[in-house]
């Protein structure tokens, strides 16, 4: 097979200009010779480096990563849009590239016109736009304003047009960069409908995307691009399980700086043996009782703040008595991100009778299997007094996240199955939407 | 280069229907559209008439109606400015193709330039009309020349845009500069003033500018008795507008591949 894409060791550097360093005035710079200096690029950017890659005829590449990542810099180095600062791309065959739809409309003049300039610049003679041209108005729907000034068109006018020639222009190599992203339901059918017509001509993608979905669904390949360079490639549910995992770690990482601030914030300084009685926004308290630090720990031991949904899960308090108590009661609450209560207990209400609390000990409240839905949540912990007097309360200051490979709605999954009878009959397995 | 130079022949249909879309989204709206082309220049003439017949007396002796003789250079003269100020802005207002379209960026300065040209040939009928009605004397063997004389002109513009859009991409300062420069460039250009008024060394300074040569040749064969004259000058020029052509596409080469990213 002739590969249609193939990158060798690519790098693109950027050059960065400062904007704050201005000259001080014309002639300074000229006096000390800076205006050359200051001219210079002040540093560089290498937005890819050393990226390889083939794509094989035929053959539908996805590319994945975070905003900033190079993606976009790859698909211009590929379309040709950039040149590499080292390395090679070559491309077989007529390229058109989806980067920005309708790129080049004259606002001014009408859409038939529009046609015919865009389809000539993507590389179409004025006769192949004029055989194609029924066709480029039928998938753009637009016959009724075909001949209005393209200033009068709503943005998803505009938009379905410009993706109706990029794609007439009946390329060998189509580059599509997140464009699925700004269109409708119906008219993302549509475009995909297209690569799939595209894919079975035995044409080449190219895709860059944040829908992982798509990937997995649509791609033969994948790779995924961090900071410029090649993290993972090859089967894309692979790469993209990499990527996702990847991602929660650093989320994890996220949440854990920001629970390091809560916790840190109020605390008294170290040595410090008077009870701290301030109160803060989201805790307050006599401070008699404190809790020093709250852990959620995951089915492998281990704090996280990450946790996928049916898994157990502990929350571990680590408390000190500042003198000894004999009324206390220890309580836990679960919010979601839009400040629904999900659960809340504490120990009075199920039924546990508080003895005695002196010096520092450990509280920990399990649960067998955490069966909330995909989200953000929140989490409460306090001592208090049974009848509600506050030691010490933590009010919504952890956070967690619940991730889920199911797209169920709600707040609680209950456990469930179905079953059926009679004429309906289902199979395991679902298409995955994009 | 060469192989460049040749892609952009095959281009040739995309700068024409550039060019139309300019002219067309130039007028549309407007009520009177595309006659503003003709009119624009005919209310310039008949301006300048009433003032150099009524208000200013002219000192050249044998420029009669010396309106006629500086619509002659004012005419050329206007494509030239024009396209010079379009096309070096050309490739920033054109920033959006070249960053998110494979697209050959001289397309944008050349169609400036040729819609200028356009903008040139719809004033030349008025040009015609008038000098047939003042009398003056058309001779076939001149006209013959007049193709030379747009030819060299075109190739001289093009030079000047191809380096002045490249290098006004890195340095913006030069669109201003620019517009003073051609305010300058313009009286030291024989345009309203004839050059038989010039003393020997204002006439030496003169002759260094390449635009006096073209200004001197569409008036000797429009509006100047006699045959054309001034053709070695005509064609030394067209050689050295080759020669620029050449350097401001090499340097425009050079810099293309800076634009997609400091657009």
């Amino acid at each position: 097979m002739i590969p249609a894409i193939e990158v060798s060791h690519a790098t693109k550097v950027y050059r960065r200009y400062s904007g704050r360093r201005q000259f001080a005035t014309l002639k300074s710079a000229l006096l000390t010779g800076s205006l050359i200096r200051d001219l210079r690029p002040e540093e560089r950017f290498t937005a890819v480096e050393d990226v390889s890659f083939g794509v094989e005829a035929g053959r539908t590449l996805g590319i994945i990563g975070r905003n900033g990542s190079g993606k976009s810099t790859v698909l211009k180095l590929v379309a040709g849009i950039t040149k590499p600062t080292s390395g090679s791309v070559r491309v077989n065959g007529r390229v058109s590239a989806l980067i920005e739809l309708g790129a080049g409309f004259h606002p001014e003049i009408s859409g038939r016109e529009n046609v015919f300039i865009n389809g000539i610049m993507l590389g179409l003679s004025k006769r192949e736009v004029a055989r194609r041209f029924g066709e480029i108005v039928e998938f753009a729907e637009m016959a009724d304003f075909i001949d209005a000034p393209v200033k009068t068109y709503s943005s998803g006018m505009y938009m379905r047009l410009g993706f109706a020639v990029a794609i007439h222009v009946d390329p060998d190599v189509l580059l599509v960069d997140e464009v699925l992203a700004v269109g409708d339901e119906a008219f993302t059918h549509k475009c995909l409908d297209k690569f799939a017509e595209f894919k079975r001509r035995g044409k080449t993608i190219l895709l860059v995307t944040h829908s992982l979905g798509l990937v997995e669904r649509f791609c033969d390949d994948a790779i995924w691009l961090d900071g410029g360079r090649v993290r993972a490639a090859g089967d894309p549910r692979r790469v993209v399980d990499s990527y996702i995992t990847d991602v929660e770690k650093s989320e994890e990482a996220q949440l854990a700086s920001e629970a390091e601030k809560t916790v840190a914030g109020p605390r008294p300084s170290a040595g410090d043996e008077t009870p701290w009685t301030g109160s803060v926004e989201g805790r307050w308290g006599s401070h008699e009782a404190e809790i020093l630090d709250v852990q959620l720990v995951g089915p492998d031991g281990t704090a996280a703040h990450i946790f996928q949904s049916g898994e157990p899960l502990e929350i571990r308090l680590r408390i000190r008595a500042n003198r000894p108590l004999e009324d206390f009661v220890f309580g836990i609450g679960i919010s979601n991100a839009e400040g629904v209560r999900c659960y809340g207990t504490n120990t009075d209400i199920d039924e546990l009778t508080p003895v005695r609390l002196a010096g520092e000990g450990e509280a920990v409240f399990r649960i067998d299997s955490l069966d909330l839905v995909e989200g953000t949540y929140k989490l409460d912990a306090a001592i208090h007094k049974q009848d509600g007097y506050p030691y010490d309360y933590h009010r919504l200051l952890y956070t967690f996240r619940m991730k889920s490979r199911t797209r169920d709605v709600g707040i609680y999954r209950p456990r469930h199955e179905w079953r059926f009878a009679g004429g309906a009959t289902l199979t395991t397995g679902s298409q995955k939407p994009g | 280069m060469l192989r460049r130079l040749g892609q952009l022949f095959r281009y040739r249909g995309l700068v024409q229907s550039l060019v139309a879309r300019e002219l067309k989204a130039r007028y549309r709206g407007s009520v009177l559209g595309f006659f503003w082309s003709f009119i624009n220049p005919l209310l310039l003439l008949l301006i300048y008439t009433f003032v150099f017949r009524y208000i200013i007396e002219s000192r050249a002796p044998k420029h009669d109606p010396y309106a006629l003789f500086m619509f002659c250079g004012i005419l050329p003269w206007s494509w030239f400015s024009a396209s010079l100020i379009e096309s070096s802005n050309s490739l920033i207002a054109g920033g959006n193709l070249i960053k998110k379209v494979l697209f050959p960026a001289e397309i944008l300065p050349i169609a400036a330039v040729f819609a200028n040209m356009v903008h040139f040939f719809l004033g030349l009928p008025i040009l015609a009309a008038f000098l047939l009605y003042y009398g003056r004397p058309l001779n076939v063997a001149e006209l013959l020349w007049f193709p030379a004389v747009v030819g060299v002109q075109l190739l001289l513009t093009l030079g000047l845009a191809l380096v002045l859009s490249a290098l006004t991409v890195h340095f913006r300062d030069l669109r201003d500069i620019l517009s003073n420069v051609l305010t300058f460039w313009f009286f030291a250009t024989p345009i309203i003033y004839p050059m038989l008024l010039a003393g020997a060394l204002e006439r030496r300074l003169l002759n260094l500018n390449p635009f006096t040569h073209l200004a001197i040749s569409y008036q000797e064969i429009l509006f100047y008795e006699g045959p054309f004259g001034h053709w070695r000058w005509l064609i030394a020029l067209g050689a050295a507008s080759v020669g620029l052509l050449l350097a401001g596409f090499f340097v425009f080469d050079r810099l293309r591949d800076s634009f997609a990213e400091e657009v």
